[in-house]
């Protein structure tokens, strides 16, 4: 099979909430009771008020992953891994400020 | 292939118990985890990391490796022996949540065999994660890129091996920092007859020579001369579709905003393009300049530190 000369076209997610609750859990790999827990904890916030009309948007999906790696990589509790991305969500706003000042941090 | 020492790596004796190898991953983790960690190569750095913990935490999988004995050095050339793994029976690792570990080639030949025993059923593939990294251009005027990916894939014999492919993928016209591109059934193949996962591409633009980007919106410096600033006119400024001419309104000064509304990103609606202002003086390095300041200072009642009441 020759995939180079083949040219890929996908669908763009970004700030509309697009994907489904089960869709979010296969892209974590993870178990859409999770995907729920990460909801009540108000770490993301999906688009539709009943469970089945849930959309998530692209930063959902990557903060849902970080949260993840968070958990699995320092044994963090939920709670613990949300006050981190917290951190380091404030942190990511405060170096983008910085650059658009033309401040560079890195 | 190259022997990976992952004692070494954690920093460990051969004799370290269960609780010394999760206080020296804990540590390493904490001052190299891509998420929280700043150092450079800090995503590589982990991954090692990562792969000597998910060995070493693991009683079966540590006692199988472990009998290679400690005449291997790091990097040094290396082939599994033949019985290898006779007798030991390996467990899905700690990766059950998160991605398909990108573990090396060694950890694969010596582990990745068993740990995939269990998907042998039916079982959709799972969507897979990369990043992109684009020039700001593309997103004006789409584009067409290839990546190269490594994935462990299923062999004929069932052996997972690190397979490297390489994909020609379409950068859609107005894509922002941050989106996702997702092609459907490139992630990992199903099993029995499954359908493949997807693959979930996170885009972000190289940093730009000339804009900042926010969104969908660009912005700028700007540099004027006094004289532009002060009286007002028409200057030209580059954008990233071309060379446009801006009115700067007399009495600019420096830090103000001129905005060009639909020159940023396109879409719907379209970024804006923001222009800051920077005036920039011209430099006293001949008698004719240095006159002109001495005409300024002389003619111009002006005192740039009023507010400060000096």
């Amino acid at each position: 099979m020759d995939r180079e000369q083949e040219l890929l076209t996908g669908s763009v997610i970004g700030d509309e909430g697009v994907l489904v609750l089960e869709e979010l859990a296969r892209a974590c790999g993870a178990e859409a009771k999770w995907i729920i827990e990460l909801v009540a904890v108000g770490v993301l916030e999906p688009q539709g008020t009943d469970i089945s009309l849930w959309r998530f948007r692209a930063a959902d999906l990557t903060c849902a992953r970080r949260v993840a790696r968070l958990q699995r990589d320092f044994d963090a509790s939920l709670d613990a891994a949300a006050v981190m991305l917290d951190l380091l969500n404030q942190i990511e706003q405060l170096r983008a400020r910085l650059k658009l000042a033309g401040l560079d941090v890195e | 292939m190259e022997f990976k020492d992952y004692y070494k790596t954690l920093g460990v004796e051969r004799t370290a118990t269960a609780d010394d190898i999760k206080s020296a991953y804990r540590k390493l983790a904490r001052k190299y985890h891509p998420d929280v960690s700043k150092e450079v190569n800090a995503e590589a750095r982990f991954k090692e990391i990562g792969e000597a913990y998910e060995v070493l935490q693991d009683t079966e999988k540590r006692a199988a490796y472990d009998q290679l004995g400690n005449r291997w050095r790091e990097g040094q050339d290396f082939t599994p022996p033949p019985d290898w793994g006779a007798g030991f029976e390996f467990t899905q690792g700690r990766a059950s949540r998160g991605e398909a570990p990108d573990f090396s080639d060694f950890f694969s030949s010596l582990f990745g065999n068993f740990a995939r025993q269990a998907d042998a059923s039916r079982a959709r593939g799972e969507d897979h994660h990369a990043k992109i990294v684009i020039p700001l251009e593309d997103a004006f005027q789409g584009a067409t890129r290839t990546i190269t990916l490594r994935a462990p894939q299923l062999d004929a014999q069932g052996h997972v091996a690190l397979r490297e492919h390489t994909l020609n993928v379409r950068i859609p016209k107005g894509i922002r920092d941050g989106q996702l591109i997702r092609l459907a059934g490139q992630g990992a193949p199903g099993a029995g007859g499954a359908p493949g996962g997807d693959l979930y591409l996170e885009v972000h633009f190289d940093p730009h020579a000339l804009y900042r980007v926010e969104s969908h919106d660009l912005s700028m410096t700007l540099p004027l001369a006094p004289w532009e600033a002060a009286l007002g006119a028409t200057v030209k400024a580059p954008t990233p579709t071309g060379v446009v001419e801006v009115k700067i309104p007399a009495g600019s000064q420096s830090g103000k905003k001129l905005r060009l509304k639909g020159r940023g990103i396109p879409g719907e609606p379209a970024g804006d393009l923001f222009l800051v202002l920077d005036v920039v003086l011209p430099k006293a390095d001949t008698e004719q300049a240095q006159q002109i300041y001495h005409t300024m200072a002389r003619e111009l009642a002006f005192n740039p530190r009023k507010a400060l009441g000096v």
